[in-house]
């Protein structure tokens, strides 16, 4: 893993006395008009840092623009050109192209492989400089982690929550026809960048999930011909079979936020029940014991509480329980049918797969089950993942017919700014903010 | 033709068992291989063992089909199933591996615990007819593994299926 230095900027620019209302995006608002910036390319301070400068404001912008919150100002617009990052802004020369936020940056190299990466922030029409400018120094190869940084500063500054570019998803790389498709975990960068595989495609794997700390990653693999839980370990991509009673089938298995607890599912003949079970001590204690099929359990971000679906209603719904099981209360109640729960890191809805009238969506509802939109319809959409800050969800879509494929497809929760993100994948997890 | 596509299929299996390779390995894509090398007279006019495998695959029927987000065994399943436990009993050399499918119409954990009813209830009811308990394995695909790939009701209708898989073997 990469080590990143992050320090603040000693030099801040000069206070100025102009007055406009701060610039913000209220990311509750009903309607967000894109906010327009310009990301002028990062200056080249060394030798050698010509690419990096170009490719850094690129990756930024593409950040921030794929957000659906900011739009990116075309480069041939620009009337100034920053040509040095110490030099006072022109403020009238940005204001005239419109640019609320304007984004400055430098790079240089250093001997042993190392490049700095310095930005900051500008609110056009206060005339003032927001924040104070940054510095992030870490190894070439993590250029786009370090543009990833800049962009998460920037949303954060303006929206006043924690970004998530800086992030990875695992997920199943799918290959192959419908009826022998090859299946194989993959990871990536949040865009689809840098992608990587952690498993050949020998054996079907399904549902990948990270750790609370994005260092090792939970699946279902049926490498010994029958549905059984692995984990692995990101960095080195060793693995170990969780233990499991012989004659058992598990899968659908998920941390809960101390990383060393994991819930799954069970299955002992026909019934699956949901368990738990304690990666440090080996501990297995039973949650659910209905007839019913209990699966897709997903913790509360506090660990108090899980959310699952159950059909011990008759069709598919979804419950919250303690995290130590017993009585469980429905939540779901609208038309159709729920599952693959799963709670937001901010604690405060749960999103969902809902099957009505032969279409599928993802959904997101409260916890207490009110307030349900649903974000997307489709043919076939399935299993939610919640982006670091509770704001995007990632979800897998299948077209259908004997040439139907799987790709990743992401969403605001206000449903907004659908668009895809990886062809041939499915079952993505996102992971938290990388350190 | 329809008679020997079966048993060009069968025949692989059976090789792929021979060498001791997973049953549940559907990714080796090479039924076909030998096809054009077989005499096809031959084959489609022999009669097929009624001990042998390939009678319990394809006279018999190694497959039971489910109604939609059930796992009820139904009249045509259960008059399939009396044969294939007949089968067993009388063939106890062999053990198999029922495996539960569901059409893909359902998110995947649902139909692995879906999958995983449907092969405990064709096992149950084939050890109700005097199988050994021992000499039967389930496994759920879930939606993972169709057998018809299109995305109408008539594949769907295949698809939600449990599959028994006849090994050499007494079982555990």
């Amino acid at each position: 893993m990469m080590k990143m230095l992050l320090t603040c900027l000693a030099f801040v620019m000069a206070v100025s006395a102009a007055q406009a209302e701060p610039l913000r995006i209220e990311l509750d608002s009903p309607n967000i008009e894109p906010l327009p910036f310009a990301a002028p390319a990062f200056i080249a301070e060394t030798a050698g840092a010509d690419q990096y400068a170009r490719d850094l404001a690129a990756v930024v912008s593409s950040d921030l623009q794929g957000s659906g919150l900011f739009r990116a100002i075309s480069q041939d617009a620009f009337i100034s050109q920053i040509t040095s990052f110490d030099s006072p802004v022109q403020y009238a020369d940005w204001k005239a192209i419109n640019a609320q936020a304007l984004i400055t940056g430098a790079v240089s190299t250093t001997g042993d492989g190392q490049i700095i990466v310095k930005f900051r922030l500008f609110d056009v029409f206060s005339e003032d400089q927001l924040g104070e400018g940054l510095q992030f120094v870490g190894s070439t190869n993590g250029w786009r982690r370090m543009a990833h940084k800049v962009a998460d500063a920037v949303y954060s500054r303006i929206t006043g929550e924690g970004g998530y570019f800086d992030s990875r998803v695992v997920y199943v790389s799918e290959t192959g026809p419908k009826n022998a498709r090859l299946k194989r975990l993959g990871i990536m960068d949040y865009d689809g960048a840098n992608q990587q595989f952690l498993t050949d495609a020998q054996a079907i794997v399904l549902a990948p999930r990270f750790s609370p700390n994005g260092d090792r990653v939970i699946y279902t693999s049926y490498e010994s011909g029958f549905p059984k839980i692995y984990v692995l370990d990101v960095a080195s991509v060793g693995r170990r079979v969780l233990q499991d009673q012989p004659g058992t089938m598990s899968f659908a298995p998920r941390f809960a936020p101390n990383g060393q607890d994991v819930v799954f599912s069970l299955t002992t003949g026909s019934n699956t029940d949901i368990y738990k079970l304690n990666l440090d001590s080996g501990q297995r204690t039973q949650l659910t014991s209905s007839p019913a099929i209990e699966t897709a359990p997903s913790y509360s971000p506090d660990g108090t509480q899980i959310v699952f679906e159950s059909d011990r209603s008759g069709t598919q719904q979804l419950y919250v329980m303690s995290a130590g099981g017993g009585e469980a209360t429905r939540i779901s109640f609208g038309q159709g049918r729920y599952g693959t729960p799963v709670w937001s890191p901010r604690g405060d809805l749960i999103a969902f797969t809902k099957q009505n009238r032969g279409r599928f969506h993802i959904g997101v509802m409260r916890t207490d089950g009110s307030g349900e939109r649903l974000l997307t319809a489709s043919f076939l959409d399935e299993g939610p993942t919640w982006s670091p800050n509770g704001r995007v969800i990632m979800f897998t879509r299948e077209t259908a017919g004997s040439g139907g494929s799987s790709t990743l497809y992401s969403v605001d929760i206000s449903g907004r700014n659908l668009k895809a993100v990886q062809a041939q994948a499915s079952d993505p997890s996102w992971s938290p903010l990388l350190k | 033709m329809k008679t020997f596509t079966k048993v060009v299929v069968l025949t692989t299996t059976l090789a792929l068992a021979a060498c001791a390779k997973s049953p549940f390995d559907r990714s080796g894509n090479g039924a076909g291989a030998g096809a054009g090398s077989l005499d096809n007279g031959g084959i489609s006019s022999s009669a097929l063992d009624a001990n042998s495998p390939a009678y319990f695959n394809q006279t018999i029927g190694d497959t039971v089909l489910f109604a939609v987000d059930q796992s009820t065994i139904n009249d045509t399943a259960r008059a399939t199933l009396s044969q294939q436990a007949n089968w067993l009993n009388n063939n106890t050399t062999y053990s198999a591996i029922v495996e539960g499918h569901a059409d893909e119409q359902g998110t995947r954990e649902y139909n692995l615990a879906l999958g995983a009813r449907r092969a405990a209830a064709a096992r149950d009811y084939l050890v109700a007819n005097g199988v050994a308990d021992n000499r039967l394995r389930t496994v759920t695909f879930g939606k993972e593994r169709p057998l018809a790939v299109c995305s109408t009701e008539e594949c769907y209708a295949k698809n939600r299926r449990a599959v028994t898989v006849i090994s050499a073997g007494v079982g555990s």
